[in-house]
Order: C-alpha cells, then structure tokens, then sequence
C-alpha cells in the first residue's frame, strides 16, 4: 500500500500539475482570441497569400497558397542547410587533420582559425558578412569576370546555368552507373572474402561514372549547354546580368558564415575522433605488414569514424537550426516567409508558430533517429 | 678544391647545403616582405606568372637544401622537424608564411595606421582606414544602449555589485560553507534580480523610472545571459532528475520536455515569446517584452542544461547509488547529499560551455526588437549621419564577443583540466 502511493501520487500529482498548466493557457487564449474576433484553424493554409518570395526553387507568385510559400521557405531552409553543411564538412576535415599536423604552422594556424571563428556569435558573423564584407564587392557594370563566367557583384554571384535536353537520360545512365557500381562492390568483396583476389574497385567504379554518362551524350541524344549571365543596361545607372543563375548575397553570407562557424566544430569532432584510435591499433597495423594507405583506410578510419559521425550528425542539426538566423538578413528562410511575413499577414500567430516550431521538431527528431538507427549498427558488438 | 655535390647532402657538404639552403629561403621571403611592404618588385625582369611563382619555387628548394637529417645545428633540426618535414610541409609553410606577410600591410594599414580616431563627427574620417571616430562618438550606445546617459553610473553600480555579491562565496567561513549552495541556488538569484530591478529599472528610492525598451548594448546581453543562466539551472536539474526518475509519468514529461526544446531552434522560441506567448496570458496582464524573452530563452536552455547534468548523473557509478540506499538513505536525501554535490561538480565544465552558448546566442533577442550590441550596430548603421561604416562596427563587435567567449571558453577548458585530475 504504502509502495503504491509513494508511486502513483506523485505521478499524478505531476500530470494534473501539467495539465492545469495546459488547461489555463488554453482558456486564456481562447478568451483571447474571443475578445480580438481571431477564430483558430488551418483554412488560412489554402487562401492566396499573395505576397512575394525574391528567392524560390520552385515557381511561386502571390495567386500562390500559404501552403505552397510554406514549402518555397522549408526548400530554401533546405538548400541553404545543404549547401553549407557540404562545405563545412570539406572544411572542417581539413582543418581537424591540419590540427594534427607535425607542422608548427599549420597546427597552429588550424587552432587559430578555430579559436576565431568558433568564438564571435553566428549572428554577428552573417551580419559582417552582409552588410559589411559583401557591400564591398563592385557594381554589376564594374565586375570582373571570374574564370571568364562567373560574375561576383554587389547584387549576387552570378553563375552560368545549364540548359539540358533528354535530361532523363542522362539522369537514368547516372542512376544505372551507381547501381553498377553498388553490385560491382558486392561482387569484388565476396571475390576477396572467398578467393583472396583484389579488384581495383575504385579504378572500375571512376571509369563507370565517367563512360556511362558519356554514352548517354554520344548516343541517347543528350546535350548541354551553358547560358553564361550577359550584363544588360537597365536604365541610365543600372545594369543586371540576364541569364544564367543568380545567387542572391543573402545566400552567399549565410553559407559563408554558417560552414566557417560550424566547420571549426567538425573540426573538433574530426580531432577528437582521430585522436581517439589508440596508437597501439596503428602498429599493430603496421607490423601484420599493411602499407600505410591501408592502416588509414582499414584501421583508424573505421574506428576514427565511429567516434566522429554522431557529433557530427549533432552539428550538422544545429547548422540547420542555426540556418533560421536567415530571417535577420532577409533571405527567405521558413521562419522569414512564414513566421514573418505569413504572420504579419493572417495574424495567425497560434498556427504558425506551431508549424514552423513543428517542422524543425520534425527534421531534428527524423536526423536523430536515424542516427540513432546507425549508432546501433556500426557499435561495437562485444559477446 | 672542395667540390659541392648538388645531388645529395652527405656529412661534408652539410654546411654548403644549410647555407645555400637557408640563403634561397631568405631571398624568397625578401622578396615577398618588399612586395608586400615596400611594394618593389625585385623580380619584375622574369616574365609574368613566374615573377609571382619565383619566391614560392626558390623557397621550395632552399627548404628541400636544408632538409638534413640529424645535421648536428640544433636550431637547424629544431627547424627541420616542426616546418619541413617534407616536400608538401615545406610548401605549406611557405604559403602560410606568404600570406601572412601579405595581408599584414594591409590590414595593419587600414586599422591603425591610415585609421582616424580623432574628431567626433563623420567629417573627421577622411582617410582610407577604419573610421575609430565612429566607435568612439557611439561607445556609450554600444554599451548601454538607449539609457539616459546621466544615470549609466546605476548599471556600473548594479554589476559590480552582482559580481561582487557573486565573489561572496569565496569569503565565506568555513562553518557556512554548507549553505554555499543554497545561497548561490536561492538567495543569489533575488539578490540579484533585486538589485538590477531597482537600480536599473528605478521608480524608487527617488531613483528615475527606465522603462525597458531604453536598455540596450552589450549590458542588455550581460543581463540577459546572466538571468537565464541563474534561472535555466535549477531548471535543468528538476528536469534531468526527472528524466532519470523510474516513475514514467515523469520520465517521459521530462523527455518531451527536453526533445521539444533541443529539436526546435532558438530564433522560432523567440518569435513564439513576442507573437504567441501574450495569446496564452490572462486578459488584462501586460508582461515586459524582455520578461518574456528572458522566460523563454530560460525554458530553451533549461533543456540544453538539463542534459548537460544528466550526463554528470549518468557517469557517477551505479555503487554511490547503492551504498547511499543502504545507509537507509531515500530518494530526496540520497541526491541532495550524495548524488548531486558530486555529479555537479563533474558538470561544471560542460554548463560553462552552455553559458557560452547561451552568451553567443543573445545577439538574437535583436531579432524580437531588443536593441542589444547587434541591435545597436544595426540602429548605428542606418543612421543618415554616419553611414557607410558598418565594417568598423562590426568589427569592433566581433572583437568584443571574441573576448568575451574566448575568456570564458579558456576558463572552461582550465576547470575541466581541473577536476579530471581531482578524480
């Protein structure tokens, strides 16, 4: 008896506690939105938003839905996480091995870049980026051109664009090239694991994506071409590039800021994990006769990643995360379409904060799952 | 005749080669420091590419000379093993050295030397440097933001005297030591909510009302790191408690709580503070915007804390557990007197890091309209008397921070060395 209570009451004490907590805000919100005349509920999504997005991977326009400016934001939260967390990982391996180097210089050069960047607030670092680096690149009409194609100006970077024809093909060749090259692995380690014998896989697994997609040029009708940005004169004082992509500067300042500040963490992991193979398995690798290429590839690398992937994983969520501080240089982020200017617009604060804080719950809970999923399968089985 | 062997140093040429050796590398970096300084291009007879290439390539095989092995000069070796231990190290020595060579004129040049700190209005910078004019005419804004510049003595007052209260636990006697806890746990924090609130809020003891949208600068930050932190603590023990309690109930309350908060990102727990949080308040009661903020920055980083001692919980051994239980001891004493006093202190290095955390992210609270250092660049920036220098501004800022962080990630690091050997 005694047992039981010591259980169950202040469990349910808790949960009443909870729930009346819950309970009063949602009475207080909903003589709230009684008073103000503001009714709860998603219609709101379907209505025409009718404002505009500067910067959209799909086709946008004010006749759009909410729905859809809820889903040209999530893309561009995407597609910058994305891009910035392609450089930071490049980044940060370099540095991290740079941190290990017997060179004086570049050790400690390494430990500088990481101890800057690491140690200015993020939001700081985007800002200097914005508004006081890129401001200094030249105007449209005075730029030069980089590799004879691409224009780095005040208003953008301005990059060639590709015009395909039967893309699908050459889409389908890239996919077949990827298939082969998984079964011609499987192939080449049974090989190895029953006859002893080494195939120069990457060799093979290079020419495959290399051909393959040639094949589709040379026979399946696919062809590429480049659309480079041509200056074209607006009016008496301005000009603008016309074809090609262009890369808005908000872009180009969260991606600079987000990979320098998250790479110098990679960098950390990266240090960590090497760090963390003990000395012992790189002789015992080296004295059953491996090449030192080997010992890095089938030794420490193995063990070195098993320690840096989950960190790692866990920067990369906060790169994402971190990537909604987009909202302060007006790049049209989730949180600057939708919990701003949406906002701003329905008044719907309920809602959107809801979505919006729901999403990034979603895509944090996703990553963390599946990383949770591959922990379990790359652990060390001990009997 | 001595004859000098080109191809390989052995024990009677070491001198030629370290000599030959060390004069190319010398000549490499002459060239680049007159470029770079003086603006002479000593090669300017070579033809294009090879006049930037020429230092880079002399250099090369000046290092590859002196790359002798145990060559008896001991600075020589000292030199050998840390920055030309091979061909690509010698390389990456050389581009490093260069750059730093290169961007040293310029950027010496633009902060100090063509720099303009005199005068106090924009006519004064006319030079091609940093503007430092502009620093110091908007220095008090950048610290105290929008506070009335006759009463900026009340926040000096009210820090030192919160640092100092915080000092107090090093003074105490030894037979109050036990209460250090509770001082810093309970007392600490009214203390010092009360100073800040009647110091630099006023409207009492004949002391002027500030209303909160005045606060502003890098004091506004301080203020607001140091609240959450105070708050977020406590917080995060309950909840990392609560997470490891074998009561489910509270079990998964704790983790919802704690993956809420972790999973979603700071800059929408803002906007969720100014936009939504007033629709969940009683009619009638109005809450200050930087209460709000406060509140919710303490909520988020109550989860960040929380894991952070779970972590302190998680590593103590199951036998400190089990000896407390059989001393009879039950759930509430074991902890107080058993568990928390050593998993805190095996937490301490990780909740410095979330303060830093915590430090480097209130330049967000600008996002809500809360002007602090960030807010008050931004507001300097646009000002149609001084426009044009938000890279001074900025720079100034970083620096600051990077002080700021740097010193207290140090500290970190210090505290960690600390107690891993004390175990």
């Amino acid at each position: 008896m005694n047992n039981i209570i010591k259980r169950y009451i202040p469990q349910i004490l808790v949960i009443l506690f909870v729930v009346l907590i819950f309970g009063f805000l949602t009475l207080n919100a909903q003589t709230n939105m009684d008073n103000r005349g503001i009714d709860f509920g998603f219609g709101f999504l379907s209505q025409e938003s009718s404002f505009d997005v500067q910067f959209s991977l799909i086709e946008y326009s004010g006749s759009d839905s909410y729905a859809r400016a809820f889903l040209v934001g999530l893309l561009n939260t995407l597609l910058v996480s994305f891009i910035s967390i392609i450089i930071c990982t490049i980044l940060g391996v370099i540095i991290g091995v740079a941190r290990l180097s017997s060179n004086y210089l570049i050790k400690n050069s390494a430990g500088w870049y990481v101890e800057f960047f690491r140690n200015i607030p993020l939001l700081l670092q985007i800002f200097f980026w914005y508004y006081a680096a890129l401001r200094a690149l030249p105007m449209p009409e005075k730029a030069n051109a980089w590799f004879g194609v691409t224009y780095m100006t005040v208003k953008g970077y301005y990059i060639p664009s590709m015009v395909w024809e039967n893309l699908n093909v050459f889409l389908y060749c890239g996919l077949a090239a990827i298939i082969s090259i998984i079964v011609l692995r499987n192939y080449a380690s049974k090989l190895r694991d029953t006859q002893g014998k080494q195939i120069p896989v990457l060799l093979y697994s290079v020419a495959l994506l290399i051909v393959l997609p040639l094949l589709s040029f040379l026979f399946g009708g696919v062809s590429l071409e480049f659309q480079i940005p041509e200056l074209k004169k607006l009016s008496k004082i301005s000009y603008i590039y016309e074809g090609g992509i262009s890369l808005p500067p908000e872009l180009i300042a969260l991606v600079l800021a987000l990979s320098l500040y998250t790479s110098t963490f990679v960098a950390e992991c990266v240090r960590a994990g090497i760090e963390g193979v003990s000395k012992g398995q790189k002789e015992a690798a080296a004295s059953v006769g491996l090449t030192p290429n080997q010992v890095l590839k089938l030794v420490i690398m193995p063990q070195a990643l098993r320690i840096i992937i989950p960190p790692t994983t866990n920067q990369y969520l906060n790169l994402t995360k971190n990537s909604s501080l987009a909202a302060a240089i007006a790049y049209p982020d989730l949180v600057l379409v939708f919990a701003g200017t949406a906002l701003m617009q329905t008044g719907k604060a309920i809602e959107i904060v809801s979505i919006t804080m729901l999403t990034y719950l979603t895509i944090s809970l996703t990553i963390a799952a599946i990383m949770n999923w591959y922990n379990k399968k790359i652990e060390i089985k001990e009997k | 005749m001595q004859t000098i062997n080109f191809l390989k140093p052995n024990r009677d040429n070491i001198k030629n080669y370290s000599i030959i050796g060390s004069f190319l590398v010398l000549v490499s970096l002459i060239d680049v420091i007159s470029n770079a300084f003086l603006k002479i291009n000593l090669t300017s007879f070579l033809p294009g590419s090879l006049t930037t290439l020429f230092p880079l390539i002399i250099g090369l095989i000046g290092l590859n000379m002196m790359r002798i092995d145990y060559s008896g000069n001991k600075t020589l070796d000292l030199l050998n093993k840390n920055i030309n231990t091979n061909n690509f190290n010698a390389l990456l020595t050389l581009l490093i050295l260069f750059s730093i060579i290169k961007a040293l004129p310029q950027s010496l040049s633009w902060m100090i030397f063509d720099a303009t700190i005199s005068g106090d209005s924009k006519d004064a910078c006319t030079g091609t440097g940093a503007c430092w004019t502009y620093i110091k005419v908007w220095f008090r804004r950048f610290m105290y933001g929008m506070y009335p510049n006759e009463f900026h003595w009340r926040i000096n007052t009210a820090f030192i005297l919160v640092i100092g209260l915080g000092f107090v636990g090093y003074f105490m006697k030894e037979n109050l030591k036990k209460y250090l806890a509770l001082y810093y746990v309970i007392i600490y924090p009214v203390i010092a909510f009360l100073v800040i609130y009647y110091l630099i809020s006023g409207g009492s003891f004949g002391l002027q009302w500030v209303e909160t949208g005045a606060w502003g600068g890098l004091s506004l930050t301080f203020i607001v790191s140091f609240f959450c932190l105070i708050f977020c603590f406590p917080l995060g023990m309950i909840f990392a408690l609560g997470r490891r309690s074998n009561l489910p109930a509270i079990k998964y309350i704790s983790i919802c709580y704690i993956e809420f908060w972790r999973g979603v990102p700071l800059i929408t727990v803002l906007f969720m503070s100014s936009v939504m949080f007033p629709m969940f308040l009683p009619e009638d009661f109005f809450m200050d915007k930087l209460v709000r903020v406060i509140i919710a920055i303490t909520l988020f980083e109550a989860a960040y804390c929380a894991e952070v001692i779970r972590g302190g919980l998680q590593s103590l051994p199951r036998g400190q557990y089990d000896a407390a239980k059989s001393l009879g001891m039950g759930y509430w004493k074991m902890h107080i007197f058993v568990i928390l006093p050593q998993a805190l202190k095996l937490v301490i290095p990780g909740i410095a890091n979330t303060f830093l955390a915590l430090v480097k992210d209130t330049p967000l609270i600008f996002v809500v309209g809360l002007a602090e250092l960030a807010g008050m660049l931004a507001l300097a920036k646009t000002n149609p008397k001084w426009l044009g220098f938000a890279m001074e501004g900025y720079i100034f800022a970083s620096i600051i921070f990077w002080i700021i962080c740097y010193a207290m990630s140090k500290y970190s690091y210090n505290l960690e060395a600390k107690y891993k050997t004390e175990r």
